[in-house]
């Protein structure tokens, strides 16, 4: 008899999570097109006005990916918990925590970075400077993990409850206003010309707390969940 | 080692003394008192709503009982010791539909480990499933989705089965199986628990029973041998 290793069994999730997408790749689509679609919601909403539109662009492509990645949020759990697997996740002989992690990193890879990666489209639509360009994609990189991480904690708490998807956005949202100040304040900083380092490195530095901490808590609220 | 259900002087691997479970003040059961050994087969019996599941989520860690303590291998439980020695089949069933059979099971040896001399695939001819290997599991019945969870259980590198409902949609072949599977378990010295709310056969010896009944304090649950 012999358990596999830790990191065989972070593998086979991986692997097994990123099969999942990949014969669900339809529905990865659903992020970018929603994301599309709140950022040309502004426009027809304000007017055509390049300058109205440049000043409020990094803001709005932040908050419409950020929506976006809320409504994806509840996948994350969704599907494991329904069928047993997230029990057996729980039984498994590894750190609960670290496979939660790899969990998050996967979601993240398969439902932020398509949205980072058409960012700087998003944003041309809204006649974003190309200075900015940079700077918001760097932003989001450090943002949208933490996004992933905060939110991962709070559908932990709420996936044993039907219908929680109201009950989930107003839990999360207000645990993301942080970020989101910190990432439209580097970009508007950027735009302005002045100086947008120390947001970004706030942002990095709650990064590495939640990567810490946030799968403790994804994993002790999971368990609450479960039983 | 011949399996006689009745032999007092192996090892117990699983005690329970005065378990007791309830949810918001509600008794689900107990309080209960079993010793389960290396080589038997108990069986839980209890209508429904006895407690039956709560009583496997609770012996396998997920659930942390109101009263009582569990010890296994003679130590307290915890929920990092056991889970290597742990496979529990519950409702359900753990599998991913929109991966093949052996791909839930690649993925449950990697989560789990395997047991030696067994693999995915061997797992899956276990429990009479050759040539499903490739199907997606949403295509397959429920009895056929039940034997791929069955074939979890015997891959897993484990010595306790915690199984609830093992014959529910299964034909009888199925029925069989399962009963061969248990016979074969006790055998090489591992030890089930399994639930049924009657309608069920396992013929091999005459197994121990644990009889649940749907607890008020007053009618706790009690424990035959």
């Amino acid at each position: 008899m012999r358990p596999g290793s830790t990191s065989a069994a972070c593998a086979a999730l991986v692997s097994r999570d990123l099969t999942l997408v990949w014969r669900r790749r339809g529905d990865a689509l659903n992020p970018i097109l929603f994301a599309l679609i709140v950022v040309a919601l502004f426009p027809l909403a304000l007017g055509p006005e390049p300058e109205q539109l440049r000043r409020i662009a990094a803001g709005v492509v932040f908050v419409a990916l950020l929506l976006a990645g809320l409504l994806a949020l509840d996948t994350l759990f969704r599907g494991d918990y329904e069928d047993g697997s997230l029990e057996q996740l729980v039984l498994s002989p590894h750190p609960l925590s670290l496979l939660l992690a790899c969990k998050i990193a996967v979601h993240w890879l398969t439902t932020a970075l398509p949205l980072i990666v058409i960012a700087p489209l998003l944003g041309e639509l809204l006649h974003l400077p190309g200075e900015v360009r940079g700077v918001l994609v760097l932003a989001l990189l450090l943002a949208t993990p933490l996004l992933s991480l905060i939110g991962a904690v709070c559908v932990a708490l709420t996936v044993g409850m039907h219908r929680s998807g109201m009950l989930l956005a107003l839990l999360v949202l207000p645990l993301y206003v942080p970020v989101l100040i910190f990432g439209a304040g580097a970009c508007s900083a950027a735009q302005a010309g002045l100086p947008f380092l120390a947001p970004l490195l706030w942002l990095a530095a709650a990064l590495v707390l939640a990567l810490v901490l946030a799968p403790l808590a994804c994993a002790a609220a999971l368990r609450i969940s479960l039983s | 080692m011949p399996p006689s259900h009745d032999s007092h002087d192996r090892p117990a691997l699983l005690e329970a003394r005065g378990l007791a479970f309830s949810r918001n003040d509600e008794p689900i059961f107990g309080p209960l008192d079993f010793v389960l050994r290396a080589g038997e087969v108990v069986l839980i019996e209890g209508d429904n709503g006895a407690g039956k599941s709560t009583l496997l989520r609770v012996l396998s860690g997920l659930l942390a009982p109101t009263s009582g303590e569990i010890r296994l291998d003679g130590e307290p439980l915890t929920l990092a010791r056991l889970s290597p020695r742990v496979a529990l089949l519950s409702h359900h069933t753990g599998l991913k539909h929109e991966l093949s059979a052996i791909e839930n099971l690649r993925f449950a040896a990697g989560l789990h480990g395997q047991r030696k001399g067994m693999s995915p695939p061997s797992a899956l001819g276990g429990v009479g499933l050759e040539g499903y290997a490739d199907v997606a599991v949403r295509q397959l019945s429920a009895g056929q989705k039940k034997r791929v969870a069955l074939a979890r259980v015997l891959l897993a590198p484990v010595g306790l089965w915690l199984l609830d409902e093992p014959y529910a949609n299964l034909d009888l072949d199925g029925i069989k199986l399962v009963n061969r599977l248990l016979e074969n378990h006790a055998n090489r010295g591992g030890a089930a628990l399994i639930t049924s709310h009657g309608a069920y056969a396992y013929t091999s010896g005459t197994p121990r029973k644990v009889a649940l009944r749907a607890s008020s304090p007053a009618q706790a649950g009690e424990a035959k041998t």
